[in-house]
């Protein structure tokens, strides 16, 4: 409105979002840098506490003797981290299943969400440390407990958000899509299940970060390979610099896991993302 | 005389909120006639845009009849092209792919339905947006998506909800003629409700005024000016003694 000589004007200047805001390439080293400078401090700091302190490698080993402690278990380390890779992500795959049928089930009949969200908390307080030992008991050593736990943690903010995503979809594109006679299938393929994405991949995010974790739990606590064995057995040998390798294997397992979720979401949301990022202009008086 | 497109007779809505009522339309009787093209002017909260939706078949009237084309009286919906106050584009899909919507509700093959799109984008000022997602449009353009949204419905009745409400004056009157354009080429039967008392006599051929809640029918107004339609006409004295008449029927003092 700042500009009233007419729409084709306003047309045009809209047409170009990217030219109006940062470069690529200086917005992501604005995202990128500040956590890579905090991680290098850190990094720092524990070197020269370590070396300093007079802290025995057994207290607190350095940097560099936790990835020398890496580097010599190497042959322990790969096979373990494919076996907490292979839990981790058979027991997503079924927490999003499961999750995305729980979410339709809920969304389908008030009946069924009543019945049902009783269960999905109750899943959530459930002790997963007490738990664990049971369910090696009844399943035994190898895969299934690891994915049962995998999916026990992982399940509820797959249902939740993906519930809260159907229920999100906006009342009004629902009621155009009647008067264009849409059948209710149509209203669930054209607009419920578009709407719940966004939803479904705060989900996701928050589920892949429990995951690993959750694995390598179960192979603490009954495991014939994997990380947490490896947790384990470096812990009862006090070999905490490989303690440490594990920690920091695990958490990267996750970090690295949440990366691709949040670029698949960039990727397949553009909608979603861009339009976020063009709000603070969109405000402008032009709408 | 022809059987009227649309028709209503004695059509009342109250709604039953939480705690009270309210009266939306009480008694009111209009009747369309095919290839007209009827403005409907009124308050806010006169219940405009309800009558619209009781006319689409997404609420049933409490008592009265609505009929389309004399017969079709109950099951109504998808008998009308609907283009409600808000926009509504999907913000998931671009422009093509929220303009075929009542396409793909129906069937239309894809392909089908995507060459029809493609032909009209130019006259609807959209043919390098077709894929431009509707965050990136301008109002002016995203309110020409959704009605060419409308037109593609390919109903013989279109019902259009303050279209151009949120623009601009000068964006505003462009759409105006274009609208009327759109209108020559169709052979469609526009109803369009506005609370602008000169976009009302500027676009219809018949204005109708309902007055404040409950809505009822208090005037209607054979609009005295040539077709076509000219931004000039608004100079002339019989334009300026409609608005009279029109503000006069709205409880304006003039
Ligand atoms: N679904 C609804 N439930 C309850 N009240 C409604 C509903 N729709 C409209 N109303 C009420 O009916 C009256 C008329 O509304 P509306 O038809 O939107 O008016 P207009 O479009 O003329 O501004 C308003 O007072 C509004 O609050
Ligand atoms: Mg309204």
């Amino acid at each position: 409105m700042n500009d009233p000589s007419s729409s084709r004007t306003i047309d045009s200047a809209l047409r170009q979002p990217e030219a109006r805001s940062t470069p690529k390439v200086l917005r992501w080293s604005r995202d990128v840098t500040p956590p890579v400078l905090l991680m290098l401090f850190v990094l720092a700091t524990w070197h020269v506490v370590s070396l300093r302190s007079g802290l025995s490698a057994f207290i607190l080993p350095s940097p560099t003797q936790v990835l020398q402690a890496a580097w010599e278990t190497r042959d322990l380390l790969g096979p373990a981290i494919g076996t907490t890779m292979i839990e981790t992500v058979i027991g997503l795959i079924v927490a999003i299943l499961l999750g995305i049928a729980f979410a339709a089930a809920m969304d389908f009949s008030s009946f069924l969400r009543r019945a049902l969200y009783p269960i999905l908390v109750t899943s959530q307080t459930v002790q997963i440390l007490a738990i664990a030992p049971l369910l090696i008991i009844w399943f035994g050593f190898g895969l299934l407990p690891k994915v049962i736990i995998v999916v026990l943690v992982c399940f509820f903010p797959m249902a939740v958000s993906t519930a809260d995503g159907l229920a999100s979809a906006d009342p009004d594109h629902v009621a155009l899509l009647k008067t264009m006679g849409a059948k209710r299938s149509q209203i669930w393929r054209l607009v419920r299940l578009p709407s719940a994405l966004p939803s479904f991949f705060s989900g996701l995010r928050i589920a892949v970060t429990y995951s690993v974790v959750g694995a390598t739990i179960g192979e603490w606590v009954g495991g014939s390979a994997g990380l947490g064995l490896y947790m384990l057995r470096s812990k009862n040998a006090l070999a905490t610099d490989q303690v440490f390798v594990a920690i920091v294997i695990t958490s990267a397992l996750s970090i690295g896991l949440f990366a691709l979720i949040y670029f698949l979401e960039r990727a397949l949301l553009p909608w979603y993302y861009s339009a976020q990022r063009t709000e603070h202009w969109e405000g402008t008086g032009i709408f | 005389m022809n059987v009227p497109k649309v028709e209503l007779r004695n059509v009342s809505k109250t709604f039953f909120g939480a705690r009270r009522q309210i009266k939306a339309l009480e008694n009111v009787s209009l009747s369309v006639e095919p290839r007209e093209f009827v403005t409907i002017i009124g308050p806010s909260g006169s219940g405009k845009s309800t009558l619209f939706n009781l006319i689409v078949g997404l609420l049933e009237p409490d008592t009265g009849d609505i009929c389309i084309d004399g017969d079709v009286c109950q099951d109504r919906i998808s008998r009308v092209g609907y283009m409600p106050q808000r926009d509504l584009l999907l913000p998931w899909r671009n422009v093509v792919d929220n303009v075929i919507l009542p396409q793909e509700v129906l069937g239309t093959p894809h392909e089908i339905a995507r060459k029809k799109a493609f032909e009209l984008l130019p006259l609807f000022g959209l043919d390098e947006f077709a894929d431009a997602y509707p965050f990136a449009l301008s109002g002016g353009m995203r309110q020409r998506a959704a009605l060419l949204r409308t037109i593609l419905s390919e109903k013989e009745v279109m019902l259009l909800d303050e279209p151009f409400g949120a623009l601009d004056a000068l964006t505003r009157k462009e759409l105006q003629d274009w609208l009327l354009g759109v209108w020559r080429k169709f052979n469609q039967t526009f109803i369009f409700i506005t609370h602008d008392v000169e976009e009302a006599l500027y676009l219809g051929d018949r204005v109708i005024v309902l007055s404040s809640r409950p809505g009822t029918v208090v005037h209607s107004l054979e609009v005295n000016l040539p077709r076509p339609r000219r931004q000039g006409m608004v100079a002339l004295p019989e334009f300026g003694q409609q608005v009279s008449e029109l503000l006069e029927k709205l409880g304006v003092s003039i």
